[in-house]
């Protein structure tokens, strides 16, 4: 070992310019091993470094705590009615519809872009005409699929002024996009999709659990 | 004195550096008012960095204290209304200089060969501006911060397969919350500022490596001997550059006659500055609007939702196409075919004085083109305005596409070899 080494201090010595020069060539194939082994393994490090300050940007233990699940007393709701819980910090509104509304879904859906809720914006137990579970309660995330504005609820005539002939409905106040009361986004406004129902399901007949759907679907 | 400076010259080149980048530096002789932007958007960057700082020692990043810290530096700091609308009017300074800034290399082709990379670092600086002003924007936790966040980060909604795990990835948490605040927070006071003085550094070492350009675009620069000896400027010039080339008698040293032509407009720049900052610090709700003067409340969307002024003309894009992702396309696109813009221009005359009335009718239209979109971006949604800005979208991306088309062929004017006096 020793020997070795002490040969190759001499040969340096002795043709210093012209073995030094040779050496730093990079198609000797040692060397060219040993910069590519380098710069790989200093990639993977750096690059396994990375992780901890990507991943630190997902949420938080505390902000998935306070996205945990919420129950709903749905009792108390009159015919007509929307309340607005919070989950997740987004508006979500439950909304009793009237029959004479059910009945009128089916009228408005000429002028809708997905009338059969054909994008995936619901679960597979609300894709149907009243995009709910139970054909009176309507669960929906209140932020409108075009920017993320909160629409608001017109009703009792009101939603006429936007969309002729059509009493009630929800008009997103930012770009003015238009929904139904199944939440189906209208044709010719910005919002391509219509509105997201969250996933949720019944624990009994006054209770909805939303953010979770085990069993239901 | 002499021995002192002699002394820390032999250990570092003090002088050597600011008679190459400053005193010395060769700028040609016809620079006119058009030129002093780029020196009132550095005095803009430190206005921004000072008072910032300031600001820093008030304000606290959480979604709890934000807006009242900023109601208390306004009534209860001594001074703190002054830094904040300092730094609040300073955010639009910035971007009056710097669209004034990037105008003038547009019309007297600053961009143009071998000024593309130098042309492209600014534009770099310009990105990096939005996302500076943005993410401060946000900081004051209003209700227009809430939901101007809202809207821009939900663009990034729009990118297929990944888009909706990235959201929550920048937002760091489902919604808005006061996680995105921290964030922006972090983002806005350092990593970003660093990131623009950096960039502002490597801008002004490329400019230096290949000269100022000037209304005539004219060289100042001759290959080395082929200027008589007449020819050449008098003044002291560094050598950095009289080695390479022979400098034409079209140059002046930067300092002093760059240096006071800059106090002057420096001057009137301040008086603009202080009426905005004194008499309408929130420019009739354009610089800071109405509603950022209520909390943020995620269950209350505010009426209308405007970006600030400066981001208007790409909001008015992003609005004028019917479907989401073409929308943040188009937008995205407004601003890459500017980076691209050396590209696009194939003529080798670049100022607007010696090229044809075609492209001075063209870079006009340009920018009215752009202020309509401003203006169609920042007021109520109405009908015509969707056809309008429409319109405008296309006229907008038209400028690129005819610049293209005419500049290889284009009828030009002689230009003369020598700034004419």
């Amino acid at each position: 070992m020793s020997e070795v080494s002490a040969d190759a201090n001499k040969s340096a010595k002795q043709n210093n310019s012209s073995a030094n020069v040779a050496e730093l060539e990079s198609d000797n194939p040692r060397r060219k091993f040993l910069t590519i082994a380098t710069s790989v393994i200093g990639a993977v490090g750096v690059g396994a470094a990375a992780i901890p300050f990507v991943a630190s940007w997902q949420p938080s233990e505390r902000a998935k705590a306070a996205g945990a699940d919420v129950e709903v007393d749905i009792s108390g709701i009159q015919v007509g009615q929307l309340i607005r819980v919070m989950w997740r910090s987004k508006p979500v509104w439950i909304v009793r519809r009237t029959p004479e509304l059910l009945a009128s879904l089916s009228s408005v859906e000429d002028q809708l872009r997905d009338p059969n809720s054909d994008v995936e914006q619901q679960p597979d137990y609300a894709k149907n005409q009243y995009r709910s579970i139970k054909e009176e309660f309507l669960v929906l995330v209140g932020i409108c699929t075009h920017l993320g504005c909160s629409p608001q609820h017109l009703a009792e005539g009101s939603f006429a002024e936007y969309a002729e002939g059509i009493p009630e409905g929800f008009f997103c106040p930012c770009h003015g996009s238009k929904f139904d009361m199944a939440g189906r986004v209208f044709a010719g406004v910005p919002a391509p999709y219509n509105l997201v129902v969250p996933p949720h399901m019944y624990v009994d007949d006054n209770t909805i659990v939303i953010g979770s759907d085990e069993g239901v679907a | 004195m002499a021995g002192f400076l002699a002394w820390i010259e032999a250990r570092i080149p003090m002088m050597r550096t600011a008679n190459m980048h400053a005193i010395q530096y060769p700028a040609p002789r016809n620079m006119n008012f058009w030129y002093v932007f780029g020196f009132l958007a550095t005095i803009v960057l430190v206005n921004q960095i000072v008072t910032g700082i300031w600001l820093t020692m008030n304000f606290e990043p959480s979604a709890e204290r934000a807006f009242a810290s900023v109601e208390y530096i306004m009534r209860e700091v001594d001074y703190g209304w002054l830094i904040r609308y300092m730094h609040s009017t300073g955010a639009t300074a910035f971007f009056v200089v710097v669209y004034m800034h990037m105008f003038r290399g547009m019309i007297y082709g600053s961009y143009q060969k071998p000024r593309e990379l130098l042309w492209i670092f600014g534009m770099l600086i310009y990105l990096a501006l939005m996302a500076e002003a943005f993410m401060g924007y946000v900081l004051p936790w209003g209700q227009m911060s809430y939901w101007g966040a809202q809207v821009i980060v939900s663009l990034f909604s729009a990118i297929p397969v990944i888009g909706p795990g990235l959201v929550e990835w920048i937002q760091g948490d489902y919604v808005i919350s006061g996680a995105t605040l921290n964030r922006f927070f972090a983002l806005h006071v350092i990593a970003l500022p660093l990131v623009i003085v950096i960039l502002v550094f490597l801008h002004i070492i490329a400019l230096h490596e290949v000269g100022s350009n000037n209304p005539d675009g004219v060289n100042v620069k001759h290959p080395k001997g082929s200027l008589p000896d007449e020819e050449k400027t008098s003044y002291k010039i560094h050598e950095y550059y009289t080695s390479k080339y022979d400098i034409a008698d079209d140059v002046v040293p930067f300092f002093p006659h760059m240096v006071l032509k800059d106090m002057v407009a420096f001057a009137v720049f301040l008086f603009a500055f202080c009426y905005v900052m004194f008499f309408a610090p929130e420019l009739g709700g354009k610089a800071l609007e109405h509603p950022n003067f209520e909390i943020a409340n995620p269950l209350k969307t505010p009426e209308h939702i405007f970006p600030v002024w400066y981001f208007t003309p790409y909001y008015a894009i992003l609005k004028a196409v019917p479907d989401k992702l073409g929308g943040v396309i188009a937008m995205f696109s407004a601003i890459a075919v500017l980076f691209a813009l050396p590209w696009f221009d194939r003529s080798n005359v670049r100022s607007w004085r010696y090229r044809s009335g075609l492209h001075t009718g063209n870079l006009i239209v340009f920018a009215i083109v752009f202020i309509f979109l401003g203006y169609l971006g920042g007021t109520p949604q109405e009908d015509w305005k969707i056809f309008a800005s429409r319109i405008a979208t296309i006229m907008y991306f038209g400028f690129f596409v005819l610049l293209f088309l005419y500049s290889k062929h284009e009828k030009t004017k002689p230009v003369p070899k020598r700034i004419p006096s």
